[in-house]
């Protein structure tokens, strides 16, 4: 694996310069700067309050960010709204707490967008729910709403609903962190299909084993800043900062 | 498979006589205060049971029925309120026929209502209206049944009910350009179908109000936010009866003499004021207990502000509140009362002016006000449970 894919040949599709957030008087962002490659699947790590969440959350403008630049497939982030909706609609997001709408069925959530957003007929929108149900493994529960599903039949649906948009970048906050451990493997297993097929992804997780196995480049926060990044081999094998070699004996001590 | 052996069964729920004494009769004083409770039921419910079907003397309202119906509505033109009565009976069994539910139960009680009237011995109402009410409960039942049968399409139905409100009113309103529908004030309308008109109109044209200034109270814009707040405050903090004044009295001196218009219509106005004050905050609480990450992930997918608005947060949002609207609703029902104290005849006030109007009358208070408070409790009641219905109905699937 090349370590620096973000400069391999292609152009990056994501690039992020000095990028500064604050909440308030507290600064949660302290100038964060990273290309990401097309096609790439970035593991982003660091102790909860580290600002992970909120930089994946800065590039589909969910949260704004207050200073430097960010540039989504071309397309800088600014004030614009038509620019917004834009990339928005680029970008598929899945959160930890899933998200669903409940009172919709699964199949009219994962429809829901291409028939408003890109105004599909609707036909076609479920047809495209089904395949992605198909993909993420429940096709079975289409007609039934979220309330009714486990936590990791849910997780996929979220993602299904993302994919419904055919996004070009998948942002995940933490996507198998409120779920029971027995559910984590099938939302996993869900993102390294995913990851396999050329998505280009970002990924706030502390599930190790599925940064070793599909990660390109591993990207280690703390208190607001990137300590340390790399590939996941030199991030697990020879880890430079004390700091990262601290968290990781934390985490991986279990 | 021998559930048997393998899987415990849960205790059996107790015998009859084992239930009653571990829940009435444990201690000694349990057993007094059922004793003593029992007596108590027992002779409130037989003196009421006596007083309505012996003592009591029902002759104000069976022979005032027609008043209690209609007020002052010109006997002659009956036939015009007739098509309207219609027109609901037939929407309301379609109603019910396609979207079952809320309507069911609204459909039954008019169906109840109308035998009742039509088979309560006695009362003034002339054979020729009795056979039309009765008539009117078997046309609920059949286009009830031609709904089943081919179904209309949904929106056909809701373009139809809001068609027939307008033809109905229109027919009961006449126009003074055709000799056959002579114009009839509305000042003359009275009973039961003003109060009627003022529940429905109220509740129907608030709700919309209501869910607008909800969003306007939340709204990022402040010129909007500001007035829907001050609106909302304002209302809240008088008295529905001053609101009806304010309407009644108060608004035609700023009018010119042209634009005057009805007592009803002004009570109206004013209850639909009320009513969309309270439905907002109301409503306002259903928005702000959706969770901010249904809007980011509505948001994430692409959808815009007015699309979250209307297909992630009212529908959930609304449902939400479903009780506290129904109660609101049917408290606005029982506050129709209030408009006789700006001289709308609706059914509370037709009972007053029957008493005093007929000497003979004097001493049965009590029946004309057990009567309106048995119309009210009525359809109350009916709302209360549909109310059940749609909570049901909506609450599948919901985490």
């Amino acid at each position: 694996m090349d370590p620096s894919a973000s400069t391999n040949g292609n152009d990056p599709i994501i690039v992020c310069r000095d990028v500064h957030k604050w909440f308030g008087a507290f600064h949660a962002l302290k100038g964060i700067d990273m290309d990401v490659a097309r096609g790439e699947v970035i593991v982003i790590f660091g102790p909860s309050g580290s600002g992970k969440s909120t930089f994946i959350r800065t590039i589909n403008r969910l949260e704004e960010h207050q200073q430097g630049s960010i540039v989504v497939d071309g397309i800088e982030l600014t004030h614009d709204v038509r620019n917004i909706a834009a990339i928005r609609s680029e970008i598929g997001m899945v959160f930890q707490q899933f998200n669903l709408f409940p009172h919709l069925t699964v199949l009219d959530n994962v429809s829901l967008a291409p028939v408003w957003v890109r105004k599909w007929p609707k036909d076609q929108a479920k047809k495209q729910a089904m395949e992605l149900l198909e993909r993420v493994g429940i096709p079975e529960q289409a007609d039934k709403h979220p309330g009714q599903l486990s936590g990791g039949q849910q997780q996929r649906v979220a993602i299904a609903r993302a994919l419904a948009m055919q996004p070009k970048i998948m942002l995940f906050d933490e996507p198998t962190s409120a779920l029971d451990p027995e559910m984590i493997k099938e939302v996993l297993d869900v993102m390294v299909n995913l990851a396999k097929s050329g998505m280009t992804m970002l990924v706030v997780t502390h599930e190790m084993g599925f940064a070793r196995a599909v990660a390109h480049r591993m990207f280690f926060f703390d208190e607001g800043k990137v300590v340390e990044s790399g590939t996941p081999d030199q991030i697990f094998n020879q880890p430079q900062q004390d700091r990262t070699k601290l968290f990781l004996s934390q985490i991986l001590q279990h | 498979m021998d559930l048997s052996t393998h899987d415990q069964l849960p205790p059996a729920p107790p015998a009859f006589l084992a239930w009653v004494r571990q829940n009435l009769f444990r201690t000694w004083y349990d057993s007094l205060l059922t004793i003593v409770s029992c007596v108590v039921v027992y002779l409130a419910l037989s003196g009421a049971i006596r007083w309505v079907f012996t003592t009591a003397d029902w002759s104000p309202i069976t022979q005032n029925m027609t008043l209690f119906l209609v007020g002052q509505y010109p006997r002659d033109e009956l036939w015009r309120l007739g098509i309207a009565v219609g027109l609901v009976s037939f929407f309301l069994g379609l109603s019910w026929g396609l979207w079952s539910g809320v309507m069911r139960s609204f459909a039954l009680t008019l169906i109840g209502f109308y035998l009742f009237l039509a088979l309560l011995p006695g009362t003034s109402l002339a054979a020729g209206i009795r056979l039309f009410l009765g008539l009117n409960a078997g046309l609920v039942v059949l286009s009830y049944w031609l709904a089943r049968r081919w179904p209309p399409p949904s929106n056909y139905l809701l373009a139809g009910w809001i068609v027939s409100a307008i033809v109905g009113f229109f027919l009961l309103r006449g126009h003074a350009a055709l000799p056959a529908l002579e114009r009839v004030e509305i000042n003359l309308w009275g009973g039961l179908i003003v109060t009627a008109i003022l529940a429905i109109g109220g509740i129907l044209i608030s709700f919309p109000f209501g869910v607008l200034l909800a969003l306007g109270r939340r709204s990022t814009l402040p010129v909007v936010s500001a007035f829907s707040t001050a609106f909302i405050e304002l209302i809240r903090g008088v008295p529905l009866i001053s609101i009806l004044f304010l309407f009644s009295l108060i608004v035609p001196l700023f009018l010119p003499a042209n634009m005057r218009f009805d007592r009803m219509l002004r009570a109206l106005v004013g209850m639909i004021v009320f009513s969309a004050a309270y439905t907002a905050e109301n409503v306002r609480g259903g928005l702000q207990a959706i969770p901010s990450g249904q809007y980011e992930a509505a948001y994430a997918i692409g959808l815009r502000n007015l699309q979250i608005t209307l297909l992630i947060v009212l529908p959930q949002a609304l449902r939400k509140v479903i009780p506290a609207i129904v109660g609101q609703f049917i408290s606005l029902f029982k506050d129709t009362t209030l408009a006789s104290g700006v001289a709308v005849l609706e059914i509370l006030s037709i009972g007053r002016s029957v008493l005093q109007g007929n000497p003979e009358y004097i001493g049965l208070q009590a029946e004309v006000f057990v009567f309106v408070a048995a119309i009210f409790w009525i359809f109350s009641y009916s709302m209360s449970v549909s109310s059940r219905r749609i909570e049901t109905q909506l609450g599948v699937g919901q985490s």
